[in-house]
C-alpha cells in the first residue's frame, strides 16, 4: 500500500464542510456509472434528475411542499443529535402529530375557525412531543436505549393511526375505503402561491430553522447541548444536567416532528389515511446528516432529498428508468457521506517504507 | 468497466455542466401511466403494463408511452399526473381507486389532457373510468372452488373492504354454495394493495383455520406461492401465475386491459375521445380466464367453461337471485337480479361469509 491512514491532531474544519460536497460528486460520477449501465445517456439522466423537476416555477414549488416535512423533522433531530440524543423515530412523531391535530378536524369537522387551524398545529406538537416523552422517560429513568425505544414507537404510532381510520375516524362517505373525511378550508393550511401546492407549512419550516439557529446561538439551554455532545464530562463538571438535556431534546424533536405531521395532514394529504409519510421521519435523518447538524445545512440537504424523489419521478417519465434508482441514489448520498467522513478525523499519508502498517 | 468507460464518463462529468440545459424535444404523441405497484408485481400493475405494451405495439411510432411506477396514492400521486398533464402527454391512465381525487383535480386545470381512471365513480368532461366486472371471473372460480375443497372453507385474502372487493367475495360465495350448500368463506384483511409478505401471512392464517383454497384480492403471487408450498389450491390475481405455483393454481382470474388501452388512446389521438363509463367483463375481453389445471376433474372443467359461457351469452348472472345477506334479509328474490347501482355500493356480505365486513 502507497498510501496510509493517519490520525490527524485535530479534525480538521474544512473537511467538516468538504466532506458533503465530496459524497455529491461522488454520488454524481457513480451515478452516471449506473446510468450507463441501464443504457442510458447519463447526462440526459442527471439532467432529469436535477434541472428538468425544478425547470419551471410550479416545479420549483413542488420542491418545496416535498422538503418541508423533511426540514421541519431534520432540524428537529439535529438539535438531539448535537447533545447525542440519538431519536431514530421521527416518522413515529410525525405520525402522532398527524393523529392529534387531525383528530382535532374530525370531532370538530362541522366547526368553521380560524382557530381551528392554529389549535390543530398546535395539538400536533403535543402530539409529537409526547410521543418522544416515552423514550425521554425510559432514557432517563431505566436508561433504557433511546435509538430502539423510539424507533419501535414507530410502528406503534403507525398501527394506532390504522385503528383509527379503519374504526371511529373513517369517512362515513368513503364507500367503507380507510380513511377520513377530508379536511375543510378552514383545517387547511393556506396556500402561500396561488396555482401551487405551496403552504404555510413550509413557512413553519423556515421559522423552525431560524429558531433553532437562535437558540443554539444565543441560549444557555443552546450552549448547553453543545458542550453534552462535544465533551459529556465538561458539561457535567460544568454542572448541566444531562437528564435536562435528554427531555428538552426529545421533546424539541417530537414537537417539530409533529408539526411536520399536521403540515402534511393538512397541507398536501388534505384528510387523514393509513399512510401518510413515505418515510420522511427516516430520511430526515439522512437530511440532518448531510447537513452536518446546523440549520442552514440542514435546507440544502432537506431540499437536494427533496430534489432526488422529483427526479426519479422525472426520470420514470421520461427515461423510463426504474423507481429503485431513486432508493439506490439516497443510499449513494449517505454512503459516501459516512465513508469520506473519515477525512474529518484521518487523513491520507504517503507511505514511505511501502510496508503495510497495521 | 474498462478504462475507456471510465474516461468517457470522466468526460461526461467534465462537459455535464453545459449540456445538461439543453432541451429535450419530441415529436411523438405521450401516452402516460400512473402505477400504484411495481411493474414487476406480476399481478395488477403488471397487466395495466402489458395494456401499455399494447398500445406501443399497436400504435408504433405514433406514440410515445410513459409510466412512473410505485406511486404512492395521495399527495404524490397529484404531482405525478400533473407532470405528465404539463408534459405534453395527449392522454393519462391513472391505474388506482386512490388515484380518484388527484386525477380531477389535475384535470381540471389541463381540460385539454384526456384522463382515464380505472375503478372510480367520479368522472368530468376530461375524465372516463373503466373497470373489469372481475366478479364474473370469481363466480366462474367459485364453482370450481365450490367442488374442489374437501375441508368446506375457502379462505380470501382482502385488500379493502370497499364494494370492488366485496362483491368478489359475495360473487364466490354464491357460486360456491350453488354447487356444495356446505362452503364458508373465511376472510382475511390486509389493508393493502401489495405487500407480499403480509399477504402471505394472511393465506398462512387461513390456512391454519382449515381453508384448503386459497383465494386473494390482492396483487402479488404470495398467497398462491403459500398455498403451493403448504400443498392446498389457490387462484392467480389479475394475470396468469402459474409460473408462481404450477400445482397449485386452479385457474386465474386475467385482467386483459390491452384492447381498452389502444382503443382509447387511439380515440385521444384522432379527436374522436369522450369521456365515459365502462365496465367490461367476460364478453368484451376485459376479463379472461386462465388455462383450468389439469388436476381439476373433468366435470368440473366443464361446469366452469359452461358458467363462463353462460355469462358471455347472457344466459347467467351471478348476482340473479334468490340471494340471501349474512343477516337472513333477502337481497334479491327468485327471478329478481341485483342492478349495476346495488353492485357498486355493495356493503354487505351474502349468506356463507364468516365474520363481520368492518365498517
Amino acid at each position: 500500500m502507497l498510501l496510509k491512514i493517519v490520525k490527524r491532531p485535530e479534525p480538521s474544519r474544512a473537511m467538516v464542510y468538504l466532506t458533503p460536497l465530496m459524497a455529491l460528486v461522488l454520488t454524481v460520477v457513480c451515478s452516471m456509472g449506473v446510468f450507463t449501465f441501464l443504457g442510458v445517456d447519463p447526462v440526459e439522466a442527471l439532467r432529469n434528475f436535477f434541472i428538468v423537476p425544478i425547470n419551471n416555477a410550479y416545479g420549483a414549488s413542488e420542491l418545496l411542499v416535498k422538503a418541508t416535512p423533511l426540514i421541519l423533522c431534520a432540524i428537529g433531530l439535529s438539535v438531539g443529535f448535537r447533545a447525542n440524543v440519538w431519536n431514530i423515530g421521527a416518522e413515529g412523531q410525525l405520525t402522532l402529530g398527524a393523529i392529534f391535530g387531525g383528530g382535532l378536524f374530525v370531532y370538530l369537522h362541522d366547526v368553521d375557525s380560524v382557530f381551528l387551524l392554529p389549535g390543530m398545529i398546535l395539538l400536533g406538537a403535543i402530539g409529537g412531543a409526547l410521543w418522544a416523552g416515552i423514550p425521554a422517560f425510559l432514557k432517563t429513568r431505566f436508561n433504557a436505549n433511546e435509538i430502539l425505544t423510539s424507533l419501535m414507537l414507530v410502528y406503534v404510532a403507525t398501527l394506532l393511526l390504522s385503528l383509527l381510520i379503519h374504526g371511529p375516524w373513517r369517512d362515513p362517505d368513503g364507500f367503507n375505503f380507510p380513511e377520513s373525511r377530508m379536511f375543510s378550508e378552514s383545517a387547511t393550511m393556506p396556500l402561500i402561491l396561488e396555482g401551487t401546492r405551496l403552504h404555510f407549512g413550509t413557512i413553519l419550516a423556515i421559522i423552525a430553522v431560524l429558531g433553532t439557529w437562535l437558540m443554539l446561538a444565543k441560549t444557555l439551554v443552546g450552549f448547553q447541548i453543545k458542550v453534552i455532545g462535544a465533551a459529556p464530562k465538561a458539561g457535567s463538571y460544568a454542572g448541566f444536567s444531562q437528564k435536562k438535556i435528554i427531555w428538552f431534546t426529545l421533546l424539541f424533536g417530537g414537537a417539530m416532528a409533529g408539526i411536520a405531521g399536521v403540515s402534511e395532514v393538512s397541507g398536501p394529504v388534505g384528510q387523514l389515511l393509513p399512510s401518510i409519510s413515505p418515510g420522511y421521519g427516516f430520511t430526515a435523518i439522512i437530511v440532518a446528516f448531510l447537513g452536518r447538524l446546523h440549520p442552514v445545512g440542514i435546507i440544502f440537504a432537506g431540499l437536494l432529498m427533496a430534489l432526488t424523489y422529483l427526479g426519479g419521478e422525472t426520470a420514470q417519465i421520461n427515461l423510463g428508468l426504474p423507481v429503485a434508482v431513486t432508493g439506490v441514489f439516497q443510499g449513494m448520498v449517505l454512503f459516501f457521506l459516512l465513508a469520506c467522513d473519515v477525512l474529518i478525523s484521518y487523513r491520507f499519508a504517503l507511505n514511505r517504507t511501502g510496508r503495510v502498517s497495521g | 468497466m474498462t478504462s475507456k468507460t471510465i474516461a468517457s464518463v470522466l468526460g461526461a462529468v467534465a462537459v455535464a455542466g453545459s449540456m445538461l440545459v439543453s432541451a429535450n424535444v419530441s415529436a411523438q404523441d405521450k401516452v402516460g401511466f400512473v402505477y400504484v405497484g411495481p411493474i414487476g408485481d406480476h399481478g395488477w400493475t403488471y397487466r395495466h403494463d402489458i395494456g401499455r405494451q399494447a398500445v406501443e405495439k399497436e400504435l408504433g411510432d405514433k406514440v410515445k408511452t410513459t409510466y412512473v411506477e410505485s406511486v404512492k396514492e395521495g399527495p404524490d400521486s397529484e404531482r405525478v399526473i400533473r407532470q405528465m398533464a404539463a408534459d405534453g402527454h395527449k392522454i393519462i391512465f391513472t391505474t388506482s381507486f386512490g388515484y380518484m381525487n388527484p386525477t380531477l383535480k389535475v384535470a381540471k386545470q389541463f381540460p385539454n389532457v384526456k384522463f382515464e381512471h380505472a375503478t372510480g365513480f367520479k368522472r368530468s368532461a376530461n375524465v372516463s373510468t373503466y373497470s373489469g366486472r372481475f366478479y364474473e371471473g370469481r363466480y366462474v372460480v367459485g364453482k370450481i372452488a365450490g367442488k374442489m375443497t374437501k375441508t368446506n372453507v375457502i379462505g380470501y385474502v382482502g385488500s379493502f373492504p370497499i364494494p370492488e372487493v366485496v362483491r368478489g367475495i359475495n360473487a364466490t360465495a354464491l357460486a360456491a354454495r350453488s354447487v356444495n350448500p356446505n362452503v364458508e368463506i373465511k376472510v382475511a384483511w390486509v389493508n393493502t394493495w401489495y405487500d407480499p409478505g403480509k399477504e402471505g401471512d394472511a393465506a398462512k392464517a387461513l390456512i391454519d383455520q382449515g381453508a384448503d383454497i386459497i383465494m386473494q384480492h390482492t396483487d402479488s403471487p404470495a398467497p398462491l406461492q403459500v398455498a403451493e408450498a403448504r400443498g392446498v389450491w389457490g387462484v392467480g390475481q389479475a394475470s396468469d401465475m402459474h409460473h408462481f405455483a404450477p400445482k397449485a393454481q386452479l385457474t386465474a382470474i386475467i385482467d386483459n386491459w390491452d384492447r381498452y388501452y389502444v382503443a382509447r388512446a387511439k380515440a385521444a389521438l384522432d379527436g374522436t375521445w369522450k369521456s365515459q363509463d365502462t365496465w367490461a367483463g367476460l364478453k368484451d375481453g376485459m376479463v379472461e380466464m386462465a388455462k383450468f389445471n389439469e388436476a381439476i376433474p373433468a366435470d368440473v372443467i366443464k361446469l366452469a367453461e359452461e358458467t363462463r359461457d353462460g355469462i358471455i351469452n347472457g344466459t347467467i348472472h351471478p348476482f340473479a337471485g334468490p340471494i340471501k345477506k349474512q343477516d337472513g334479509t333477502v337481497a334479491a328474490k327468485e327471478g329478481e337480479t341485483l342492478d349495476d347501482g346495488t353492485l357498486l355500493g355493495m356493503d354487505w356480505y351474502v349468506e356463507g361469509v364468516q365474520g363481520k365486513l368492518p365498517k
